[in-house]
């Protein structure tokens, strides 16, 4: 099968096979003798502690705030301390040993296998040698940072420190336990506070710069519920980068992680979250309460180790260091239009790397099939099951095209694989539930259907270019390049917020789609004219299918707000309100709403944030209003649209 | 040691000392010469011009006779692998001048993986017919020759004017291939002779690139090959006199053509000394020091050369530029000689300069502090900066300098010095509890009356016993220094089996030093593999001056360049890199190099599109039609 795009990727080893195999126990206090950085100046946890205290950066800050607000310096000192002792993590190897063994039990029970790939940590530890090094997992679950650091330690590997939210602190004892095994814990909004900050970049900046631990941090800032990658989030990047701008350290490894799940323990919880039941505060009687989890299937995960990327290459051509050579490096600075954008595309640039090496199991793909085909039933109104047989083709067909976009597909070998899909669709059944009201019948649909995008959404970077095209073409008013570009490249500005999409980077995603297209033998190009072939139907079908969902979702929004929106709307009460309009439109069978994945708050708010980027959307004093009702050229396209 | 006479007197010295002697009787036997009388300046009779015969000049009009062509320095020295395979050094010149260097041979196989048994040796003669033949300007010799004043266009004489140091012309020379040469030079006598040569060079529209020692490493001396007039190189070589002492305001009214050492031994035959003691002070002129802003090892006592000078002149196409008085500062508009100093021969001629003097130091003591690493000892300086304490010099090696110098130490004669080292050894890695790998060493220089100069020296021990320093020695702070005149040597050795390398300098904030050194060495290193070097460079700095706001930082670069096509290209390619790593950590483009060619590039970013404006317009006033066309700095 000629695929057009397939990067070279390491093999997976189980790390799990040897724990069913061998003590855990002996496992959890075996010797453990990590490499580590070449230049570090070994120091206790308390010593960081006085180094950034005494700092000429927390120094001079905490003078600015003395001579701001009038305090005494030891008093903001004093409370400078108490940032840092509420901030840091007290690693500690017994800890982790504790956590080697209890994880050992839990992840035996919970998952078949964690796959591994070891050249990946082979070149994380001679990346651990030469520089200081920041681990971006992607983020889908409590798990992730649990995980990372188990499999640092199965392997040898320095320990990270973790950049955590401050609600896990929240959680007695659990808090403890994990600040003992690496974690610190960080405000989730500090705004304005210019001590907490101050505190908290010099904390991670002292321990990166000498090499006291690889920093560990979530790029996307928070767990995505919906499995999709979150636009990224910039503070700890530009934090970690800087040390490097300023010429403190020669250059710093940022190593992508994906970890994917074939099951993610929160599966259920994330959808209900999406439909509007709040998430439960973390506590840790909750987290008694959750072991029930205990007794399920949830498959095996992959975590591949991606290629570390030096951010002085990154900055090569790009960043004009000299800009440091005239301000004391200790002086904090906004960063400038041009830091910004660079680490601004660097961390989406990492984010695709984190989506590149996700391993997608067969299920991701029969998710999106199924999908679609639930919807077509829907729109034929006819209830009627897929036959297996069907649905293997298709997904046959399907894991091929995707293996063509380059796709990083864990497929089992064909011969099992109709009874592997039916291990499959065991393990990620929906529960049975009896229903009162017609919403809450409808709820409950939607938290299977959110529950299957879910699913779908782990393959959408793979068909997402291609997907884009294939909707310009659908929706540009003829079949000349320029138009559907013009097409394209209004659609990809208009999801910016839903999907990775790097920033400036239309003209390359267009030819990177239009080359997938044409290399597939789905599209041919005839001086400037897009022609669809005989086969290239099948393909473009299901790539707009894909993302009509979400072109309703935004659709919807519009509608909500020409028509439905109340004066002094906030933007708290915006999901509720919009999601009522929905539910009613959904009940009442009102222009063709068919799709109930446009109930989920993540679609919403996107729309929102996309239309107030696209400034068809104001906020104005904290409401939010049309600008000049109904008018933009947003709207007026996504209305026209579904008119058609 | 080519001119520090102090105390402790060796043997070594003594000789050296005798054969000063020997040449400056020469001198003394001139009229009206180096005497401490107040003489008036007047320009010789250009009939006298003809070489008087027996008389010894340092620096003759036909250097061929005493240096090298192809290579650093005096014919007579140099290194070379004996049949045993230990490193000796010729000659008589110097400390280690006949001495055999035991350590040399494992330190350069093992740093740079290079062998005994392959060699790159150099041409070993200049093929004068591989030079093109002259392009003459007729309507100028023609005149020129009926002023008197001498000139050649043998190809040998215009070879040796034809470029500096920096690898890439060695290389060439090594290769026995010459780039576009100067097509006639001219040795006036005196500043009238500069002057009847630059109005000829503007009536006939020729290209004059002035020569003082040729010691300059930032392709300076090479001719622009674009240059299609007639390139005459004004070599000042034979304007080598002190013209006047005055004692009582301690000033030398000189020549500007006079190499360092000359320089230092005249005034001190008087008593005195200007103290500036650049690296290159052997070959190099003071019209150099002034048009390339030099510093001396000194300078902490003496201060650099913007602080030594007085009064300069200079000839350029518009005329002669001086000041009026000899006050000690003025305050009438931006200081003209500052348009001067650093001008590296775009604007014009220096002739004569006008310098402070000292009396010689009373006393003077080497010594040297070994520090547990280099962090350690950049702390140490800067402290001693802080207290503005700072001896004559100072000078901090990393570690693989600190190994480097280990490596030169001559064959010791008696079992109980190579005894004494060992415990030595012992002492500091051992009970001391150094790691051989990290600790480094800072070189000290002192100088002045014998009492201070021990005051001084306990003041700076207790501030690096402070960074755990342990005093080492006087005997290792003097090699230090020493290897200063012999490190340039050394890379002729290292180009006869395949190493190339280099040295380039830079200043820097003080918070900025350890990063700007671990980040250059760091980028170096990268660089060379990227480019696919095939072994390791040696990468090693060390910070030679401290200032109340910065240091001088100098890097040593070399590697083994087998298997490479174009070893030159890669070296420039790692070179330039380097350069771009020092400008974005925060050091400056050079500390007393100077611009030349090489570092053109980055003048604008260095000093402002206004600031390129500026002199750009002060050259275009000063000559208009680019006489002076050597295209440096802008």
């Amino acid at each position: 099968n000629g695929s057009v795009f397939y990067p070279k990727r390491d093999d997976f080893e189980d790390i799990l096979e040897e724990r069913r195999n061998s003590s855990d126990l002996r496992y959890a206090l075996r010797c453990y003798i990590p490499v580590l950085y070449k230049e570090l100046t070994p120091c206790k946890a308390s010593e960081l502690k006085s180094m950034v205290l005494q700092s000429d950066q927390l120094r001079y800050v905490i003078n600015q705030v003395c001579k701001e607000t009038g305090m005494a310096a030891d008093e903001v000192q004093a409370e400078a301390a108490a940032i840092l002792e509420e901030m840091a993590h007290r690693l500690q190897l017994s800890t982790i040993r504790f956590f080697a063994f209890t994880l050992s039990k839990v992840f035996k029970t919970l998952f078949r296998s964690i796959c591994v790939n070891e050249e990946g940590i082979q070149r994380l530890q001679q990346a651990i040698h030469e520089h200081p090094v920041v681990l971006l997992p992607s983020h889908r679950s409590y798990m992730d940072f649990l995980l990372m650091s188990y499999i640092l330690y199965t392997y040898d590997l320095a320990l990270p420190v973790i950049a955590a939210g401050m609600d896990f602190m929240a959680m007695k004892f659990v808090g403890e336990m994990l600040r003992m095994s690496g974690a610190f814990f960080i405000r989730r909004s500090f705004g304005g506070d210019k001590l907490y900050w101050a505190v908290f970049s010099e904390y991670v900046k002292t321990m990166l710069k000498n090499g006291f631990a690889p920093v560990e941090f979530f790029l996307e800032g928070t767990r995505s519920r919906t499995c999709k990658s979150l636009t990224p989030k910039l503070g700890l990047l530009n934090i970690v980068m800087d040390p490097f701008l300023k010429g403190e350290v020669f250059d710093v490894s940022l190593v992508p992680v994906s970890i994917s799940y074939e099951r993610i323990l929160e599966e259920a919880l994330y959808a209900r979250e999406l439909l509007g039941v709040p998430k439960p505060k973390e506590s840790t009687s909750g987290l008694f309460k959750a072991r029930k989890v205990l007794s399920e299937d949830y498959g095996s995960i992959h975590v591949y180790f991606g290629q570390p990327v030096s951010v002085r290459s990154l900055a090569q051509n790009r960043v004009d260091r000299c800009q440091f050579n005239l301000i004391p490096r200790h002086i904090p600075r906004k960063p400038g239009e041009d830091i910004h954008s660079f680490v601004n595309d660097s961390a989406y640039r990492l984010v695709r790397a984190q989506e590149e090496n996700m391993v997608l199991k067969p299920w991701v793909l029969l998710a999106s099939l199924l999908l679609q085909n639930h919807h077509q039933m829907q729109v034929a109104e006819q209830k009627q099951e897929m036959a297996l047989d069907e649905l293997t083709e298709q997904a046959v067909w399907l894991r091929d095209l995707s293996r063509q976009y380059g796709a990083f597909l864990h497929w089992p070998g064909t011969v099992q694989a109709q009874s592997s899909f039916k291990t499959l669709l065991k393990i990620n059944h929906g529960e049975p539930c009896s229903t009162v009201t017609p919403e809450e019948e409808l709820l409950n649909q939607a938290v299977i259907i959110l529950s299957c995008a879910s699913y779908r959404n782990q393959a959408l970077h793979i068909f997402l270019r291609p997907a884009l095209l294939a909707s310009a073409i659908h929706t540009a008013s003829s079949s000349n390049k320029q138009e559907v570009y013009n097409s394209f490249s209004f659609l990809r500005n208009m999801f910016s917020n839903e999907f990775i999409l790097c920033p400036g980077a239309t003209v390359q995603d267009f030819e990177e789609a239009c080359y997938l297209l044409v290399k597939t033998g789905a599209l041919q190009i005839n001086q400037q004219e897009f022609v669809v072939t005989e086969r290239g139907h099948r393909t473009l079908g299901f790539l707009t299918r894909m993302l009509d969902p979400f072109l309703q979702g935004y659709q919807v929004v519009c509608r909500f707000l020409c028509e439905d929106a109340t004066e002094g709307l906030t933007e708290k009460q915006f999901v509720p309100a919009v999601r009522k309009f929905i539910i009613r439109h959904i009940l009442t069978g009102f222009c063709r709403l068919r799709y109930t994945e446009v109930l989920s708050s993540d679609l919403q708010k996107n729309s929102l944030a996309a239309l107030l980027r696209l400034g068809a959307v104001q906020k104005l004093k904290g409401y939010v209003g049309v600008c000049h009702p109904c008018t933009s050229v947003c709207f007026d396209w996504l209305r026209q649209k579904q008119a058609s | 040691m080519a001119s520090n006479s102090s105390g402790g007197g060796s043997s070594d010295r003594q000789r050296i000392a005798r054969q000063r002697l020997s040449r400056i009787a020469g001198h003394l036997q001139r009229p009206a010469d180096g005497s401490s009388a107040i003489v008036a300046a007047e320009c010789k009779a250009h009939g006298s011009q003809a070489d008087v015969p027996g008389e010894e000049k340092t620096v003759p009009r036909r250097r061929q006779e005493i240096m090298k062509w192809n290579g650093w320095g005096y014919s007579d020295s140099r290194f070379f692998f004996n049949k045993k395979g230990q490193a000796e050094f010729t000659g008589r010149r110097y400390r280690l001048s006949g001495l055999i260097i035991p350590g040399l041979k494992d330190w350069f196989e093992s740093t740079f993986g290079a062998s005994l048994q392959h060699k790159t040796p150099a041409t070993p003669i200049l093929n004068s017919s591989a030079v093109q033949p002259p392009t003459l300007n007729e309507a100028f010799v023609e005149e020129l020759k009926s002023t008197g004043i001498p000139l050649s266009h043998d190809a040998e004489d215009r070879v040796f004017r034809a470029h500096g140091h920096c690898l890439h012309e060695i290389f060439a020379l090594r290769e026995g291939k010459f780039g576009r040469v100067p097509d006639m030079v001219v040795w006036p006598n005196c500043h009238n002779d500069v002057v009847k040569i630059v109005e000829l060079a503007c009536k006939h529209n020729v290209c004059l690139i002035p020569y003082g020692g040729g010691t300059s490493v930032s392709s300076a001396l090479e001719c622009p090959p674009e240059e299609t007039r007639s390139i005459v190189s004004l070599d000042t070589s034979q304007m080598n006199r002190i013209l006047w002492i005055d004692e009582k305001n301690l000033t030398a009214h000189v020549e500007a053509g006079i190499v360092g050492q000359d320089l230092e031994r005249l005034l001190n035959e008087s008593g005195y000394c200007t103290g500036h003691e650049p690296d290159s002070m052997e070959f190099s002129s003071l019209g150099g020091w002034v048009a390339t802003r030099a510093s001396g090892m000194k300078k902490n006592v003496y201060g650099n050369i913007e602080d030594l000078v007085v009064h300069v002149k200079m000839v350029t196409p518009q005329g002669v530029i001086e000041k009026s008085c000899q006050g000690p500062r003025m305050s009438t508009g931006p200081d003209v000689h500052h348009f001067i100093m650093g001008s590296e021969g775009t604007l014009g001629v220096v002739t004569e300069v006008t310098m402070k003097i000292r009396p010689m130091p009373e006393y003077q003591k080497y010594g040297s502090v070994v520090f547990p690493n280099f962090e350690q000892g950049v702390a140490c300086l800067r402290e001693v900066a802080r207290q503005r304490c700072a001896p004559a010099s100072i000078r901090l090696m990393d570690n693989e300098q600190f190994k480097f110098g280990h490596a030169l130490k001559p064959q010791v004669s008696s079992i109980f010095t190579s005894f004494l080292d060992g415990l030595k050894k012992f002492y500091i890695t051992k009970f001391k509890g150094f790691d051989p790998n990290r600790l480094c060493v800072a070189t000290l220089l002192f100088e002045g009356d014998r009492e201070k100069v021990l005051q001084h020296e306990k003041q700076v021990y207790d501030i690096a016993a402070k960074f755990g320093g342990l005093a080492a020695g006087e005997d290792n702070g003097q090699r230090g220094y020493m290897l200063t005149f012999v490190i340039a040597y050394l890379r002729d050795l290292g180009m006869d089996y395949y190493v190339i390398g280099e040295s380039f300098e830079t200043s820097v904030p003080w918070d900025r030093v350890l990063d700007i050194c671990r980040n250059v060495k760091a980028r170096i290193i990268r660089e060379c593999k990227d480019k696919g070097v095939q072994f390791s460079p040696l990468s090693t700095c060390r910070v030679t001056q401290t200032y109340d706001a910065g240091a001088c930082v100098y890097f040593y670069f070399a590697f083994n360049y087998r298997g490479l096509s174009d070893p030159v290209h890669v070296y420039e390619q790692v070179e330039h890199a380097a350069r771009e790593e020092i400008l974005a950590n925060g050091g400056s483009l050079s500390h007393h190099h100077g611009v030349g060619k090489l570092r053109k590039e980055w003048m604008r970013d260095t000093i402002s599109k206004v600031g390129m404006g500026m002199l750009k317009s002060v050259k275009d006033y000063v000559d208009p039609n680019n006489i002076f066309g050597n295209r440096n700095l802008l």
